[in-house]
């Protein structure tokens, strides 16, 4: 239940902050994409179905707002979660490779997906403009914005995982 | 979150990869509705505007606010320097503006014996505030803080700065989405204020992202009658856009490959980039469906 409390906390703290404040801040008209962040740690931090469900509200909220079409960044969403939490095994809170890795794969492959789906099934071929221009300047900016969220949300759901802990030792 | 999802030692527990193809479905089949009707819109909009909105509208006066004060900032010094030349600007302002205001009490006056109504002053309109731009980088959409409370519905045309914004695409209750002229998936029918040529005005995000243009296409122009400079309109022939309200301007003019028709680039009359406020039209375009 606390977790879902948080979880959409954070949800509606990195939409707000992507789509409102992070606009002002806009290098070129590129703003970071926050909900990957949010999306790919809970998916590597609980597991697959946590990055799942987590990626499928991320993404129906972007698109009830802006989206043309109904469900489409949820189901993109929904699968970065989802193979994110397949590196559930493989991390550790100390490791900043692995997020790091993790977060610029799924904004590439958010990206490419969306300008597949979006844009090259309208006739837009030029696709190393796209790439250079909007995939990649995103993901470096997600990646910055990554250094700063990234330890925030660890220390809460660490924190959060601890107090579980003790309430479970406390009644056992 | 769904009720099946449980704790592990409770007694169901749904694997996830069952969960991620039940809302793959559910996410096609959103898709699906929401392409081929608008039946969604309505609950869908109305939850997001009680839920988001308020916040969106505080983190946006906040984002403006600390914009504003970190430009403040840099601007002090050049401000100053500007204040001298302004203030004689505007002594001379003055004395235009007064000159002006006799000139437009002639031209309404003029008007009225022409009988020219429909000009954009005559539209009912309502001012409201951007507090949110699309979550991605990809499209140029807006959200704005007035919705169906104030009159506003899907369809109606959006100014700013005298020109084009684009129109409303979605409604909440508190709120309502633009899709913006300059937006990759946006087409209008428009046409060259001076030789009345009918022409397709299509956002595209590279030509955007590279000029601040937008595309035009499918124009007619054996005479060769249009220059760069001209200005482009809303069409008559549209069904959602009202006649004559600025598009932009012709930026360069290239003939197709087909010989007959012409296309190009139209820089936009509004300043996207700082587009902070915009006016919504409360009339929408008559159509052949509001007559049944």
């Amino acid at each position: 239940m606390k977790k879902a409390l948080m979880g959409a906390a954070f949800l509606l703290l990195f939409f707000l902050l992507q789509c409102t404040a992070f606009k002002y801040f806009a290098v070129n008209n590129i703003g970071p994409n926050l909900l990957i962040i949010l999306t790919c740690t809970y998916g590597f931090m609980y597991s697959d179905k946590e990055g799942l469900l987590m990626g499928f509200f991320a993404g129906i909220l972007c698109d009830i707002f802006f989206g043309p079409i109904l469900g489409i960044n949820a189901l993109i969403f929904m699968f970065i979660g989802f193979t994110a939490g397949k590196f559930n095994r493989l991390f550790y809170a100390e490791d900043i490779v692995l997020p790091g890795s993790i977060f610029v794969a799924g904004d590439i492959t958010y990206g490419l997906i969306y300008y597949i789906l979006l844009f090259l099934l309208r006739r837009r071929f030029q696709f190393t403009y796209y790439l250079m221009n909007v995939i990649l300047p995103e993901t470096i900016y997600t990646l910055v914005c990554a250094i700063a969220f990234y330890p925030l949300l660890l220390l809460c759901i660490n924190k959060l995982n601890k107090i579980g802990q003790r309430r479970r030792k406390g009644f056992a | 979150m769904s009720p099946i999802v449980k704790k592990k030692g409770e007694k169901f527990t749904l694997p996830s990869k069952y969960l991620l193809f039940i809302l793959s479905l559910l996410c096609t089949a959103l898709m699906v509705v929401s392409f081929t009707t608008d039946a969604l819109d309505r609950p869908v909009n109305a939850v997001a505007g009680f839920i988001i909105v308020p916040f969106q509208k505080g983190i946006s006066n906040v984002g403006t606010y600390i914009h504003d004060r970190s430009e403040e900032l840099a601007k002090i010094k050049e401000l100053l320097e500007e204040n001298e030349s302004l203030k004689e600007q505007v002594d001379k302002l003055t004395e235009e503006n007064t000159r002006l205001q006799e000139d437009k009490y002639e031209l309404n006056n003029l008007r009225s014996l022409y009988k020219i109504d429909k000009l954009y002053d005559e539209y009912d309109k309502v001012g409201a505030r951007i507090i949110a731009r699309d979550a991605g980088n990809f499209y140029h959409t807006f959200i704005i803080d007035k919705g169906s409370a104030d009159g506003i519905e899907v369809d109606m045309n959006v100014l700013a700065d005298g020109g084009l914004v684009g129109r409303v695409s979605g409604v909440g209750r508190n709120w309502a989405r633009i899709v913006s002229v300059i937006a990759d998936n946006s087409n209008i029918s428009g046409k060259v204020l001076s030789t009345n040529d009918t022409l397709i005005v299509s956002g595209n995000l590279k030509t955007y992202e590279s000029a601040g243009c937008v595309d035009f296409s499918q124009l007619i122009d054996a005479s060769n009658a249009v220059q760069i400079g001209d200005k482009i309109t809303t069409g008559d022939i549209s069904d959602k856009f009202l006649p004559d309200i600025l598009i932009g301007y012709v930026n360069d003019v290239k003939n197709d490959s087909n010989n007959l028709t012409k296309s190009g680039t139209i820089t936009p009359a509004v300043d996207f980039a700082h587009l902070s406020e915009v006016l919504i039209i409360l009339e929408k375009k008559q159509t052949v469906d509001d007559d049944r």
